[in-house]
This record gives structure tokens, C-alpha cells and sequence, in this order.
């Protein structure tokens, strides 16, 4: 267990600190540093000595490992466009992109499992065929019409919800919610749906496959021969016995729907992370693109990292896998 | 000699008889058996050569400012033009460009795109693949760990950097001219891995037969053997994941263009018409949006249902 945490820990050090190379080679070769430090009247010699000063040339190793500390201590430098240091920026607008992405992994999972079981159960059903045919045409949509379709049926025909925005926020410290007022409520709705999707039909299907295997399953059929009422052993024994792979995926996923939030708060205008890194995608402005990309690698690590744990902790055949593996 | 020289006759066989072995082989039969794969083949060739064919078929020259009225504005699905009483079939945007004339040129940017990058990163995935697979050790460990932190980020958030950075390595000058070439280039990085991770196990399998050692044993070069010998036997899985990656190559160039990242607005694309589109949800002119939603939707499902098929005719454990 504790060679095998070894491991997974070690391997997540080695992705960050080559992300880390990726994001500081971006800072190093694309664009001119020091030109955009200096005005356009700097001379030649203004712009060697600040090349000295900013350390540009020691030795490539040096730099990185330089690039290395700064982020450890949360210095990712400043902003381009906004003239303003890019932690800053990333804590402002952490908490907006924070709320969406946790409520949709939460709908996704919830409705997904309840889907899954409800068309796995009634199998033949028109319902659960309508959901199976909805959820296929829904996958091969792009992202971004199904939020403009939903901001044209619910925004613009019936008036229900607001189509941009976080709507009225409560500051907590230095978190903000939108949870705590009717608007920020209201603001939520669309966007957790829109970015929630794809993973709700992932699970869905997920969920569905697992249960119609356990539902074939002898225990199962044991448990119908000693006459146990259905309800109870769909949810008490072929369910519980899903929720082990579904948790893992659920989990796995939590980092897409972060990188995917780019899409949706966009077409929302939520004032997130994904819509900072558009713009500066649009702008090149390195510094914010660079952070991004080591702010998505760390929950993608970091997730991997507990999903794996856990689930080494939560399966115990895993435990023998091994030597399974091996025979 | 004279054996030698009748060997490649077989290759020259009449055109019908290659028609006749085309038309009975399994994969004619499963195409003529499938109802889906017809409408949908029929439906992605019909945009395709609407799209090639656009500067002939569509109404209007839709990018030329000189075609253009500004009194044709905002003209409703079946309307005729006040002025010159020409039909616009699916109605005019703000400027009085005719829609469907739009869609048409559009497509070819998406398509032009989509397909270009698929090319782009067929080639990469395939030849990473194989010497992957073909040479083992540490350049495999390499190749396959690349791909494997690759895959696990999602493609359009990878588009997005390449694309952030291949601008900011191109003056601002020839933004314009290069942003269709940096957008493939951006869309063709973000999918290269699945091919490699495909060709990558054929190759380990193919390798091990005995045609391989027998190619060894007469002293070709390794290069020689992966490209003649190998790479013909592993293609199959290949076609499939392309024609997939195409409609996904599509909907992710329509997803940059859409955040105005994408293509300039001197070259519009679907994705850029319905970013303009989006600008009229609330005043009333659905059709603005409309169309172009229905054209990139209809376009990208009748591929994605071609690659389904595709996928299952060519698995032999489904036969």
C-alpha cells in the first residue's frame, strides 16, 4: 500500500514538473521578455542590463529551476494584458469557476446514477429508449449549442432564467457565492446543465452497463429466489455493487469539467477561469495561459492522485490484483 | 523472367471485375445492408460537394463586399430581396448577405480545416505509432508517456494553448493570413495520440510475424519495413478513429471560432457565423443562428453515424 502511494505520488511530481517545463518554455521562447517589459524607446544597453537583472542569461536549468520556486510560492508573474499579478487574478475569479464545475460533477453524478438505474431496470420501456436516443443525439452536440439553445428557450422565450452572469454574489472572506441569493441561484441552473451534460450521459451509461450485468449476476438471482421485494434488490444489492467504478469515473472526470468550463462560461459570460484564459488565449498573454495550464495539470493530478487511493482503498479485491496480474 | 514478368498482371485486371470484387466484398455488403450508413454517406458527400462546389451553386458570393446590399438586411427565410427580387431561401444576415451562400462558403472553412487536421495528425499519430511500436525500449516509454498526459486533457483545452502560442510566435502582421494554418496545426496536435496508441499495438503484434523476419532476414532497413511491410496491416483501426476525429475535428474548430479564437471574420466559418448568429438570439432573427446550428449539427452527426458503421462493419467479432 504504502510502495504503491509511493508511486502514484512520484509519478504525479514528474507530470507537474513536465507541465512545468511546457509552461516555462512558453514564458522563455514565445514573445520577447524583456520587450514586453521595456517601452519601444528602451536602447540596447537598457535592454541587456534587464536582461542580466531578470537572470535571462544563465543557463537554461537555472531559469527553469528559478521558474520552479516562483510557482512553488504561488508567483506566477504579471499579466500582460491586465497589468495586474496573475495570482491575483486566478483567486478572484477561482470561486466562480470552483461553484459551477462541483455543482455540475454533482448533477452529473446524481442524475447520471439515477438515469443509469431507471433505464437499466426498465429496459423496454419507451421512456428509458426516449433517454437512450436523447442522450445519443445530446453527446454529439457541441457544448456550446446546447447552452445557446438552452439561453433561447428559457432566456429568451419564457423569460425563466437569466442567460449571462453569476447574478448577485455573498463575499465570504475572500470566497464569493452565488448560492446564498435567489439570482445567484437562478444564474446557476443553465450553466451547471450545459456543462454537467456530457458527463451525465457518460455515467448514465455507465451505470446502466454495470447494472444490467450485476442484475445477471447468481446473487442477484439468489436473492430474487428467497423472494426479496424488487426495490431491494435493485438499490441494496445490484447498485451497491455499480458504484465502485461509478465513483472512480465520476471522480477522474471532475478535472474535464474544470478544463470544459472553458466552453460554458464563455457562452454564458461567467466570469470564471475558463473565460480568463480565452481572453488570454486571444491576447496572447502568456503569463495567464502558462498558469492556467499548471492550475489544470495540479486538479488533474491531484484528482488522479486521490482517485487512485481510494480506490485501492475502497476495492479490496485490488489489493490482490497484483498477483493475479502475475500468475 | 517470364514468371516474374506476369506476376503484377493481376493488378491490371479489367476495371469491371475490380468493381464486381469491390461491390461483393463484406464491406459493399454491410454498406448496402445499412439504411443509416446510406442517408448518411449520401448526406456528408451532399455538403461536401455543396461546399467545393460553392463558388458555382450558391446564390451570392457571400465574402465579396461588392455583392453585398446593405437594404437586403435582416431578410426573413423565403423572402425575396426588395431590390432585386432575387429569393433568399434561408433569409440574409445584418448585412444583406444571403445565408445559405454563407453556410455554403463556410462549410468549406470547416471542412477545409477538419479535414486538413485530421491529415495532420493522422500522419503524426501513425508514424509516432509505429516507431513506437517497431523499436520498443526507451523511445517507446517516451512516445507512449507523452500520449498518455496528453490524452488525459481534454483536446480542446490543448487546441487552445497550441493555437495561444503559435500566435504569439507569429508576427501580428500575418496574423490574418496564418490563422487557418495555425488552427490546424493546433486541431491536428490535440488528436495525434489515439492513432499513436492504436498503430502502437498493432505494430507490437505485427512485429512478432514471421513476414516481419523474413523482411529482416533479407536486410531491408527497419524504415523500409515499417513503412511497406507493417504499416498496410495496421491501417484498418486507423480509417476508423479518422473518420470519427473528423467530426470532432469539425465541432472543435466551430468551438474555437465560436469563442473568437479561431478563423478571422474575413474567413468565416460555421463556427464564426454562428458566433455573429448568437449576437441576434434576443432581437428576434433566429434564422441568423438558426442555420449555421442546423448545418454544423446535421454535418457532424451524418459523419459521426458514417464512423459507427464504419467502426462496427470493419470489427471482425461483430461479423
Amino acid at each position: 500500500m504504502v510502495a504503491y502511494a509511493l508511486r502514484s505520488f512520484a509519478q504525479a511530481i514528474l507530470v507537474l514538473l513536465s507541465v512545468g517545463l511546457i509552461a516555462f518554455s512558453m514564458f522563455r521562447f514565445v514573445g520577447d521578455p524583456v520587450a514586453n517589459m521595456v517601452g519601444q524607446e528602451a536602447s540596447q544597453a537598457d535592454r541587456r542590463e534587464l536582461a542580466e537583472r531578470l537572470g535571462l542569461n544563465d543557463p537554461f536549468i537555472v531559469q527553469f529551476g528559478r521558474f520552479v520556486r516562483d510557482v512553488a510560492q504561488g508567483e506566477f508573474g504579471i499579466s500582460y494584458r491586465h497589468g495586474r499579478k496573475v495570482s491575483d487574478l486566478i483567486v478572484e475569479r477561482l470561486p466562480a469557476t470552483v461553484e459551477l464545475a462541483a455543482l455540475s460533477a454533482l448533477f452529473a453524478t446524481l442524475a447520471g446514477i439515477a438515469l443509469g438505474v431507471y433505464t437499466a431496470i426498465r429496459r423496454d420501456g419507451w421512456l428509458a429508449h426516449f433517454i437512450m436516443t436523447t442522450s445519443l443525439v445530446g453527446v454529439s452536440l457541441p457544448t456550446f449549442l446546447i447552452g445557446i439553445g438552452l439561453i433561447y428557450l428559457f432566456a429568451v422565450e419564457l423569460r425563466w432564467l437569466p442567460s449571462f452572469g453569476r447574478g448577485e454574489t455573498v463575499k465570504i472572506g475572500w470566497w464569493t457565492t452565488g448560492l446564498l441569493t435567489p439570482s445567484g441561484r437562478a444564474s446557476l441552473i443553465m450553466p451547471v446543465v450545459t456543462l454537467g451534460f456530457y458527463q451525465l450521459t457518460l455515467i448514465m451509461r455507465l451505470v446502466r452497463a454495470q447494472m444490467l450485468e450485476t442484475l445477471r449476476t447468481d446473487y442477484v438471482k439468489f436473492a430474487r429466489a428467497r423472494g426479496l421485494p424488487e426495490h431491494r434488490i435493485h438499490f441494496k444489492h445490484a447498485l451497491r455493487n455499480t458504484l465502485i467504478p461509478v465513483v472512480t469515473i465520476a471522480g477522474l472526470q471532475f478535472g474535464s469539467v474544470i478544463a470544459f468550463a472553458i466552453v460554458t462560461e464563455s457562452v454564458f459570460q461567467w466570469p470564471g477561469l475558463g473565460a480568463l484564459f480565452v481572453q488570454a488565449v486571444q491576447f496572447v498573454d502568456i503569463p495567464v495561459m502558462a498558469t492556467y495550464l499548471l492550475f489544470v495539470a495540479l486538479v488533474f493530478v491531484v484528482v488522479n492522485l486521490i482517485v487512485d487511493l481510494l480506490y485501492f482503498a475502497l476495492d479490496p479485491r485490488l489489493r490482490s490484483s497484483r498477483a493475479l496480474a502475475t500468475r | 523472367m517470364q514468371k516474374l514478368r506476369r506476376l503484377p498482371a493481376r493488378r491490371s485486371e479489367s476495371l469491371r471485375s475490380a468493381l464486381r470484387r469491390g461491390w461483393d466484398s463484406d464491406l459493399a455488403w454491410s454498406f448496402r445492408h445499412s439504411p443509416v450508413a446510406i442517408v448518411a454517406s449520401f448526406t456528408t458527400v451532399l455538403i461536401i460537394l455543396s461546399a467545393v462546389l460553392a463558388p458555382w451553386v450558391a446564390p451570392q458570393d457571400a465574402f465579396d463586399p461588392g455583392a453585398i446590399r446593405l437594404e437586403d438586411g435582416f431578410l426573413e427565410p423565403m423572402e425575396r430581396s426588395p431590390g432585386s427580387g432575387v429569393l433568399h431561401v434561408f433569409g440574409t444576415d445584418g448585412q444583406g448577405r444571403d445565408l445559405l451562400s454563407a453556410i455554403l462558403y463556410g462549410s468549406q472553412v470547416s471542412l477545409l480545416v477538419g479535414f486538413a487536421s485530421v491529415g495532420f495528425s493522422m500522419v503524426l499519430g501513425v508514424t509516432l505509432g509505429l516507431i513506437a511500436g517497431f523499436v520498443g525500449g526507451r523511445t517507446d516509454a517516451v512516445i507512449m508517456r507523452i500520449a498518455d498526459v496528453q490524452l488525459s486533457f481534454p483536446a480542446i483545452l490543448i487546441a487552445l494553448l497550441v493555437f495561444g502560442v503559435g500566435r504569439g510566435l507569429i508576427p501580428p502582421s500575418q496574423h490574418e493570413e496564418m490563422a487557418v494554418a495555425v488552427l490546424i496545426v493546433a486541431i491536428g496536435l490535440s488528436h495525434w495520440a489515439q492513432y499513436a496508441r492504436t498503430v502502437r499495438g498493432s505494430t507490437m503484434v505485427e512485429k512478432g510475424k514471421e513476414y516481419v523476419q523474413a523482411a529482416r532476414v533479407m536486410g531491408r532497413r527497419p524504415f523500409a519495413i515499417m513503412h511497406e511491410h507493417v504499416l498496410p496491416n495496421v491501417v484498418g483501426p486507423v480509417l476508423v478513429i479518422a473518420t470519427i476525429n473528423l467530426a470532432l475535428a469539425i465541432i472543435e474548430e466551430a468551438t474555437l471560432s465560436f469563442l473568437g479564437v479561431g478563423v478571422p471574420p474575413t474567413q468565416p466559418s460555421l463556427g464564426t457565423l454562428i458566433r455573429v448568429g448568437q449576437q441576434f438570439l434576443f432581437s428576434g432573427e433566429w434564422w441568423i443562428l438558426f442555420f449555421p446550428s442546423m448545418a454544423l449539427i446535421i454535418l457532424a452527426l451524418a459523419i459521426n453515424l458514417l464512423g459507427d458503421w464504419l467502426r462496427d462493419a470493419l470489427n471482425p467479432r461483430l461479423k
